[in-house]
């Protein structure tokens, strides 16, 4: 009897990400690439990397489920879900519910509440606004002119932190043109924009016992997570690799089919 | 998690004679422009229309025609019009975008009825119970064509409707009638008013009969349905027309209920809706839902136009009852005691608030509503920021991805 293996693909604003695992969920491969401005290609890049990681043939795979932004551009998936239910459904592989997930994405942010059966029991996306999200940091970054990798470890070794009010991403860039030109120093802004970040999280829903983060924003930038622990006071856990947790758990749906 | 394949409600063979009421409506009122009579009213929709109707005006609804700039998708085009001259978009975009489409004269009433523009008013009526939004924006048309503005101004938060509620409201009634009597030309006759709330009642009633069928298992109808038969309840209330029409929607809807007939093919779940439509997305949205098998059964929106109060013997007492028992003028008490008694009778699964961003009045979800009635109904609740007709305010994407998320979330409740 052949082996069975199913596949996740989580088609995000910014990045697409691949899953592929086996009968028994173990996780086989996974691939992330720029979402681009085809979401079709990106998915099918995606997925034949993927597949490539995995050694494992198109036609051994029996289900794939899409999410994501383009979750409707995956032409060979066999059906979709929405990311809500799949970020859930990834953290549930690693920690046990009751778990709350925030997912900091590249355009939007979403706050998932899982009861101790692992069933959803709310959840809050950002309203129309990027503020908080990835695009936040990613403005933010071209207006210091600094490289986004560099982001976590200026804000990780801040001597301190320069507290920025505005809420607007277009507002904070010009406060944060007011803090450089008053002399501040740059890592201390980076900090505050990620306490920015942090704030925009908070106002969103209450966190409530283990929080578990996802999402490439904590992928890489996880003094994000030191951060929302210093503020919240709650357990807070990474799953191994955020940024595929999305597709992972359209894997695991996929299993189920 | 089938992928959803789109499907299409089914229309309603009423609908014909839905669409020829609403064109004589508005082809009356342009005649009696061209005529000089009779005068024109423009009354808010749940302003005191049964007075101006028994004074022998016709009447015309404003939110109507914002209603028909949404659905029409004009409205966006020119709410920056009436931003511009000092209006902020962060008020009611009905009024913005009725007030930018008359500033650069055109009106969706061209394309739909042959009309050239909208019906000037002869005097401007409103009631603040929905909100003090109304009352600038009639203002904005008294001060253009020096025209009388009337107006009652009813209590907010409105937790028992009490006598000297009914006092004060009935009496702001009686003291319109001496203008509208200059302006129409007409005597105040006690009676014709007598049978005109009477008609009223007649169609309120009717209203009443053709929503509650929602209740059935499973419903005949859907929101989405609704915010479009409600047009004669809004407009024609106080007329037979309006009776008659609802007599053949509602045996239509009896028949599809006796034979099972569902306005959502293999409806699965049952919502209720609170808050504005978002009228440039209705067909959308409707094609959302059908295609996961969800109906809208219920909403507070098109429960609006229900009068219960009105009689024919104290027809001012009553109309003032009426128009003050409305769901929008009442106090957070009364109004989660209402949705909650919607909410159970139609066996609703879920709930979605419409924050809607220019009419706060009518959207409920900002004081934290919706976690407490999830909390006591055991009911999920969704929040999803829109607007009635600013689509500016309203981001595509995430709505569709809210709505299919909280679907999911219904489904996994079910398994």
């Amino acid at each position: 009897m052949s082996r069975k293996f199913a596949g996740g693909v989580d088609v995000g604003s910014c990045t697409t990400k691949a899953m592929i695992i086996d009968g028994e969920r173990r996780l086989l491969a996974s691939r992330v690439i720029y979402s681009g401005t085809d979401f079709h290609a990106a998915s099918l890049q995606a997925w034949e990397e993927c597949l490539d990681g995995a050694g494992v043939s198109n036609g051994d795979v029996t289900s794939i489920v899409s999410t994501g932004y383009g979750r409707k551009s995956v032409s060979f998936a066999t059906s979709s879900l929405t990311e809500i239910s799949c970020h859930g459904r990834g953290c549930l592989y690693f920690f046990p519910g009751p778990i709350t997930v925030v997912d900091i994405g590249g355009q939007d942010n979403k706050i998932i509440k899982l009861d101790a059966k692992g069933q959803r029991v709310s959840f809050k996306m950002n309203r129309k606004c990027a503020a908080g999200t990835g695009a936040f940091l990613e403005e933010m970054a071209l207006r210091l002119r600094l490289p986004m990798e560099q982001l976590d470890d200026l804000a990780r070794t801040a001597d301190g932190e320069v507290a920025l009010g505005s809420y607007c991403t277009v507002f904070s860039a010009t406060e944060v043109l007011e803090k450089i030109k008053a002399g501040h120093p740059v890592p201390r802004i980076v900090r505050g924009l990620f306490h920015s970040v942090v704030k925009r999280i908070l106002e969103m829903d209450t966190l409530t016992d283990t929080v578990v983060l996802t999402g490439g924003v904590i992928e890489h930038n996880p003094f994000l997570a030191e951060l929302i622990k210093e503020e919240t006071g709650t357990p807070v856990q990474i799953p191994p690799h955020p940024q595929v947790t999305g597709a992972l758990g359209a894997a695991l749906y996929a299993l189920d089919a | 998690m089938s992928r959803p394949e789109p499907k299409i409600r089914k229309t309603f063979a009423a609908a014909a004679q839905m669409k020829k009421l609403m064109a004589d409506h508005f082809l009356a009122l342009d005649a009696a422009k061209r005529e000089g009579k009779p005068k024109v009213a423009w009354c808010t929709s749940v302003g005191p229309a049964e007075l101006l109707r028994a004074m022998g005006f016709l009447v015309y609804y404003p939110e109507n025609h914002g209603a028909l700039l949404g659905a029409t998708r004009m409205a966006t085009d020119y709410i920056p019009v009436a931003n511009s001259i000092g209006y902020s978009p962060d008020i009611c975009s009905y009024l913005t975008s009725d007030v930018g489409a008359y500033l650069k004269g055109v009106t969706p009433l061209t394309k739909a009825y042959g009309l050239q523009s909208i019906p000037e008013a002869d005097v401007l009526v409103y009631n603040t119970n929905q909100c003090r939004d109304v009352q600038d924006w009639f203002a904005f048309y008294a001060r253009e064509w020096n025209v009388p503005l009337l107006g009652v101004h009813t209590h907010r938060n409105i937790k028992a409707v009490e006598d000297y509620h009914i006092a004060d409201l009935a009496a702001q009634m009686k003291a319109m009638v001496p203008t509208l009597e200059e302006v129409s030309g007409n005597r105040f006759d006690i009676d014709k008013l007598r049978e005109v709330v009477g008609l009223s009642l007649e169609c309120t009633k009717l209203w009443r009969q053709v929503l509650e069928c929602g209740a059935a298992k499973p419903a005949p109808l859907t929101f989405f349905d609704a915010t479009i038969h409600m047009a004669p309840a809004v407009v024609l209330r106080g007329l037979p027309e309006a009776v008659e029409y609802y007599k053949v929607l509602l045996k239509e809807l009896q028949e599809r209920i006796e034979n099972k007939v569902a306005a959502v093919e293999g409806e699965r779940h049952r919502i209720y809706w609170d808050g504005m439509p978002i009228w440039g997305k209705l067909r959308d949205l409707s094609d959302q839902f059908s295609s996961l098998r969800t109906n809208i059964v219920a909403s507070t929106y098109c429960n609006s136009w229900i009068f219960d109060a009105f009689d024919p013997a104290s027809p001012f007492e009553s109309m003032a009852r009426g128009y003050a028992e409305l769901f929008i003028v009442r106090d957070e008490s009364y109004k989660e005691a209402y949705m909650d008694q919607w909410i159970k009778d139609f066996s609703v699964d879920g709930v979605i608030f419409h924050d809607s961003r220019t009419c706060p009045n009518n959207s409920n979800s900002r004081y934290c509503m919706p976690q407490r009635m999830s909390d006591r109904l055991n009911v999920p609740a969704l929040v999803i920021n829109g607007d009635l007709n600013d689509l500016r305010c309203y981001s595509e994407e995430q709505t569709r991805t809210n709505i299919e998320a909280f679907i999911e979330q219904l489904d996994e409740r079910r398994s």
